[in-house]
């Protein structure tokens, strides 16, 4: 089948789509947008958290027809998405062209520093990236609970992450990089 | 495999007729970990997550019509008041991505004995509108699972809402998991204290091959608030009445030892959860009772 | 090649001076926080087909017969490939033992073994095709356990046994064999005042890493293939590859693609072999990625244990003697049986001294699930044991049981078991004493400003179990020892290519190791000492590949020892090679070049004395020193297989937890409030990286303790392989995890560095698991522990 969607700002097209697909199969195979991620595509892990329509999901349970119309915003969008929610705008993101030409590239550390999500330094700084395979979809929700709770208590953070699975850090550099941004972001108001 | 994606309920409906053996899908959460692990290939999807009434609730004068697909974030958020056992239970559902997408009509279509929202529903009062193109039948929630994933469906119907029974008095819900958060039930209670009928009603999760309820344990403890004129003193339950009514919930249960638990621990978990439960909304109602006499 | 989707070369600079003890930031951390960072289920390649592998559904059965032809023909499907499509005579794979069929051939041993492959041009297209393969089966009876692999009439799972431990082994399904003896048992066992026995098991544990097995073989031009993978160890991958194949290593060219955590479950190999055969036989490039319900058959898990322990002591609380046995179920192929045995038996007797004992380990053959490495092998099981034991000797002395362990805490100097004497500090006491002091968590976190309890601090956590009923708090402490480094006289070598240029006026290093970077932050410190050796501030980390030499495995706590050894010594070597330069070009300018001792630093030539004499820059000249050099630490020695005697072990690694747990006894649910780590480290390259290793570490123990078993049935079939049913823990589940750094360090190894990233996975369950005692007077012999253990269900 053909699925036509909107992903980080931009309308996406698919063809040939089986329709067991899963969302995450898509994105990661159909639109060159792997960093959602498939560690158990049973909607036990998190690692492939998405907002759907603005609402944080498991890309792995939802149909890849049930995308059809809707509005996608994954971990490779999340700072623009984080951008233009501090701005008030819309959001753009990737072509479909740029999407399926992506290259993780060298040397361009610098500058990807200046276009990261506050919650992505956060998660930088703190020492919460190891493997890094949970870090995606840990961003996705860690960044959505602070959109509605600027500053979360510590259980109020185990809460809303309490759907991602870390294998490597014990968890509590994850909670210092929320913590962090948190707290970066009191200071910028 | 087809992809069927009605864009009304009429069309839903007509779609499923045409389709029996489609599967509905809305949240995904129990349809696609069988698809992605390889363990179901239906012939047909039936997505329901174009049909906007389905995600809209009606609170009525006795009932709350909870469209079949209204996700439990929002039962939490929305439907605390109304529906505290049901709200309780949404949160005790896997992840809030789970909660995200997941319903409770979810989990009567898939009918899992460990579904977290059966016991609140069998402790509240539900009835079941199971709609196909033939017409609307109402089913009492209790009648609704007949075995192990298995319910009373006809190949041509689709659940369109649960009427819920709008709480009248405190509600409780408890779930024994190996884990802190995202886990599935060892087994679960669901206690609902009906003071306008002087009636308590129960629910038990994962321990038996349906959700079902302890009635003799409700029958006796009926009688027992009764006889005591508990209802009207708002003392506390005896803490003989309390092992007893604990005695027979466990009774009630026909649990397995599975990978997630033994038979043993199931029936001995739900005589603890029954005794705390009856005991927190008892609490509560004997707190509401109070104010209520001082206000 | 067209368009892929392959690893890249990572800069970074930094701002301070990045050099080591700093806590400089992962190279990698920007690439994986924006979701770019190629791991190996992203490896992506125009017209790629994809693989699946056809898998056993019995533990134990002869093959009659296998019929592809169904699969073959349906539409899309390139290649179906059983046994007898192998090119080679070599047919098994292994990491010591070759044992390990790369498809079945005959027989299947354990459920989910490997048995014939279908490449296709959709995962869909394949899976269907694979249900169409007609496989005859008869089942045969299991080996399930001890008593059913020694039983008389035991079918044997690898007749005709012509390894190298074959020969000492007392029987055939004994994969290995060690006992050690020391001292005379009996008499200090005479001298005892207390003695103090037990039973123990330790369940089966899984990495649950979560990056599934994946990766990318793509057919080369000259017949060989390129192959993107995540791994531990690429040569051993390698060593293991290219003779299935029949083709030349260098034919077979491997790249590290981002690796979804390892903890030993990469050690052995998954799909590799699978993913060339393909690859080749197609012509096309294949990809295959395991999903969660597959990985658990993908890879080899911590071997479940049995552990008989007997320790004595006098009534003023001195150990005198240990007898233990330790047999431990290595499942249907060796994997990393032999070292398991080697590490269980040699550190059976924990961070204690004792002269006198009598030990014994062995690894069965079984029809199981394979078993192999684990973070912290073979030490993990037996530091539950004898932790236990320690507290249960405290108990009957009426001892505290900190105080008795410290009364008997081993220290430098301190004679092993095997003979080695311990030549570095070994601060068991005084980790157990800072552990000890750091302040205790409040009481009842769970209790709210209004009536309500936050259900999120207790047990059962969301699921509202309690709001306070039946909650109990206990306290429980463990100490554990594990050794760091491939041991028993393993050539333990890592190989560092670095090379110093200048680039756009600045001095570059490039860092080149096939080093396998699996989350624990090598790379990072890999810049870290290129910084510090070479003082440059820009440190390009080249993709680990099998273009250079090998650099042993991510395991044992090894690397950061030994690749990181490896960086430091060509580094050295490459400042020679400048300052030799140097001399050369502006020697007769200043006399400090021939006399004073000279350093790199800020991208200059100085002295000793901080006087600055060139800069790099100046001194290279458009040269670049490149230079590739192999480096080992001491050399070990094997046990010898009749008394277990021999320096074995390179370096010893200690770890301490104190944990606090609340336990609501009535419902058997148990919730770790907080778990406490003291931590010897020698010296901390990365402080943050160290500090996040050992809360890692900690948790993985804390999942062992209360949650974790891959449950597997008589019939030796696995129960439970999904993230539904084996549960790690969730950020729920896991406490805050204080730790407590200390720095000691060991003379011998590269800027006094300790490996750590096994020890916490140590201490932390035996301290977990002696807090629920605490809480609840139970005795607890098996872990994890179930909430039926705890309330006699």
């Amino acid at each position: 089948m053909r699925l036509t969607f909107t992903v980080n700002g931009r309308k996406q097209e698919a063809d040939d789509v089986w329709e067991g697909e899963s969302l995450l199969y898509v994105l990661r195979e159909r639109m060159g947008l792997p960093g959602s991620k498939n560690a158990c595509e049973q909607g036990e892990c998190g690692s492939c958290t998405v907002r759907l329509d603005g609402v944080p999901v498991c890309a792995c349970l939802v149909a890849a027809g049930q995308a059809q119309d809707r509005e996608v915003v994954t971990v490779e969008g999340l700072a623009d998405f984080a951008k233009q929610r501090d701005e008030g705008g819309s959001a753009s993101g990737t072509s479909l062209d740029e999407a399926k030409r992506w290259q993780s590239k060298p040397g361009e550390t610098g500058t990807a520093a200046q276009r990261l999500a506050p919650i992505q330094r956060a998660f930088i700084d703190a020492g919460a990236v190891q493997c890094g395979f949970c870090t995606p979809g840990l961003l996705v929700a860690a960044d959505e609970l602070l959109e509605r709770n600027a500053s979360p208590s510590d259980e109020d953070i185990r809460e809303a992450l309490s759907g991602n699975l870390c294998r490597c850090t014990g968890y509590e550099k994850i909670l210092d990089a929320v913590r962090l941004a948190a707290a970066r972001s009191e200071e910028a108001v | 495999m087809d992809f069927l994606r009605p864009a009304s309920w009429e069309e839903a409906l007509a779609a499923k007729a045409e389709h029996p053996t489609a599967v509905p899908i809305a949240g995904g959460t129990d349809v696609m970990v069988e698809i992605n692990f390889d363990h179901r290939r239906p012939e047909a999807l039936l997505d329901l997550n174009r049909i906007g009434e389905l995600r809209e609730w009606e609170v009525g004068e006795e009932t709350v019509r909870l469209g079949a697909c209204v996700p439990y974030t929002r039962i939490i958020e929305s439907l605390r008041a109304e529906l505290p056992g049901l709200a309780l239970a949404a949160h005790t559902v896997g992840s809030p991505q789970i909660r995200n997408r997941g319903s409770v009509g979810g989990n009567l279509g898939a009918a899992s004995p460990a579904g977290d929202s059966h016991p609140a529903l069998l402790a509240a009062g539900a009835e079941v509108e199971a709609v196909s193109v033939r017409g609307t039948r109402m089913i009492p929630v209790e009648e609704f699972y007949t075995g192990v994933k298995r319910n009373c469906l006809e190949a041509d119907e689709l659940i369109r809402a649960v009427h819920i029974r709008k709480a009248d008095g405190p509600q409780q819900f408890s779930k024994v998991g190996t884990r802190n958060a995202m886990v599935i039930a060892v087994c679960a209670f669901g206690v609902a204290l009906h003071p306008e009928t002087r009636t308590v009603r129960t629910g038990i999760g994962s321990a038996a091959p349906t959700p079902i309820r302890a009635t003799a344990a409700e029958e006796f403890l009926n009688s027992a608030l009764e006889e005591a004129g508990l209802w009207d003193s708002g003392q506390i339950i005896p803490p003989a009445v309390a092992r007893q009514f604990a005695e027979l919930v466990s009774g009630a249960a026909n649990p397995i030892d599975d990978v997630r638990g033994s038979a043993a621990y199931r029936r001995h978990a739900l005589g603890v959860m029954a005794r705390r439960t009856l005991g927190w909304t008892w609490e509560e109602f004997r707190g509401n009772e109070r104010s209520a006499r001082c206000a | 090649m067209g368009a892929t989707r392959t690893p890249s070369n990572i800069t970074q600079g930094s701002k301070a001076k990045g050099g080591i003890g700093e806590s400089t930031l992962r190279p990698d951390g920007t690439l994986k926080v924006t979701g770019e960072f190629a791991y190996s289920s992203d490896m992506w390649h125009e017209d790629m087909l994809w693989g699946f592998t056809l898998r056993s559904p019995h533990a134990h059965a002869e093959i009659k017969s296998i019929d592809t032809s169904q699969a073959l023909a349906q539409a899309g499907v390139y290649a179906v490939l059983t046994y007898d499509d192998l090119p080679t005579d070599v047919k098994n794979y292994g990491l010591e033992i070759q044992d390990t069929p790369v498809l079945a051939h005959g027989r299947v041993r354990h459920h989910g073994e490997p048995v014939a492959l279908v490449a296709a041009d959709h995962p869909e297209t394949a899976r269907r095709a694979a249900a169409k393969i007609k496989v005859e089966y008869v089942p045969l009876p299991v080996v399930h356990d001890e008593a059913s692999a020694l039983a008389e009439d035991a079918p044997l799972l690898h007749p005709g046994r012509d390894d190298h431990h074959a020969g000492h082994v007392p029987h055939p399904n004994i994969v290995h064999r060690q006992p050690i003896h020391r001292g005379d048992v009996a008499a200090a066992r005479a001298r005892a005042d207390v003695i103090v026995s037990g039973e123990y098991e330790v369940g089966m544990q899984d990495q649950a890493f979560l990056g599934p097995e994946s990766g990318l073989a793509v057919p080369g031009e000259d017949g060989g293939v390129d192959l993107y993978i995540a791994t531990q160890w690429l040569h051993s991958d390698l060593r293991q590859i290219a003779p299935v194949l029949g083709l030349p290593p260098e034919k077979v060219r491997m790249t590290l693609s981002g690796v979804g955590g390892a903890f030993g479950g990469r050690e052995d190999l998954s799909m590799q072999i699978h993913a060339c055969l393909l690859a080749l036989r197609t012509n096309k490039p294949v990809k295959i990625v395991y999903n969660r319900f597959e990985s658990f058959f993908g890879h080899v898990h911590r071997h479940p244990a049995k552990l008989w322990y007997e320790h004595g002591a006098t009534r003023d609380g001195k150990l005198t003697h240990m007898k233990c046995r330790i047999v431990l179920d290595g499942g249907a192929y060796a994997s990393a049986s032999p070292a398991v045995v080697g590490n269980a038996s040699s550190l059976s007797v924990g961070p204690y001294v004792i002269d006198d004992v009598e030990i014994e380990a062995v690894a069965l053959y079984t029809n199981n699930p394979p078993c192999g490495a684990m973070r912290g092998f073979g030490a993990v099981q037996a530091c539950f044991a004898y932790e236990a034991q320690m507290d249960k000797l405290a108990a009957e002395l009426g001892l505290d049981p900190v105080e008795f362990r410290q009364l008997n805490a081993m220290s430098q100097g301190t004679v092993m078991p095997t003979g080695q004497v311990v030549d570095s500090p070994a601060p068991v006491a005084e980790l157990l004493r800072r552990v000890k002091a750091m302040p205790l968590p409040p009481e009842k976190q769970w209790e709210t400003a209004g009536e309500s309890a936050d259900v999120r601090a207790l047990p059962g956590g969301l699921s509202n179990t309690t709001h306070g009923e039946g909650v109990v708090r206990g306290i429980g402490y463990a100490v554990g020892i594990k050794n760091v480094g491939f041991s028993e006289g393993f050539d333990d070598y890592s190989t560092a290519r670095v090379r110093l240029e200048v680039i756009n006026g600045e001095p570059v290093a490039i860092v080149h190791t096939a080093m396998a970077e699996v989350g624990q932050g090598g790379v990072t410190v890999h810049a870290q000492i290129a910084r510090t050796e070479l003082g440059v501030t820009q440190v390009t980390i080249h993709p680990a590949d099998t273009q250079v030499g090998s650099a042993g495995s991510t395991s044992a706590s090894r690397q950061t020892y030994v690749t990181g050894g490896a960086v430091k010594h060509t580094c050295e070597a490459v400042r020679e090679k400048v300052l030799e330069l140097g001399r050369a070009r502006f020697g007769s300018y200043h006399p400090a070049w021939a006399t004073a001792e000279l350093l790199l630093e800020s991208g200059k030539v100085v002295t000793d004395g901080g006087e600055v004499l060139a800069d790099l820059v100046d001194v290279l000249e458009g040269e670049a020193i490149d230079l590739e050099l192999e480096w080992r630490h001491r050399p070990t020695e094997p046990f010898d297989l009749r008394t277990g005697q021999g320096n074995g072990h390179v370096q010893y690694s200690f770890a301490a937890h104190r944990a606090v747990v609340e336990v609501d006894t009535d419902l058997g649910l148990v919730k770790v409030v907080e778990l406490a780590c003291a931590q010897d480290v020698g010296k901390a390259l990365n402080p943050l990286s160290v500090v996040g290793q050992i809360q890692g570490g900690t948790t993985q123990g804390l999942g062992l303790a209360v949650m974790e078993e891959i449950v597997v049935s008589p019939e030796a079939k696995v129960r439970n392989p999904s993230f539904t049913d084996y549960l790690i823990p969730t950020i729920l589940d896991t406490p805050t995890i204080p730790v407590d750094v200390l720095e000691l360090a060991d003379e011998h190894a590269p800027y006094g560095l300790r490996g750590i990233g096994e020890a916490p996975t140590l201490s932390s369950t035996p301290a977990v698991v002696a807090a629920i005692r605490a809480a609840t007077g139970l005795a607890l012999k098996r872990v994890p522990v179930r909430p039926e253990h705890l309330t006699g269900t």
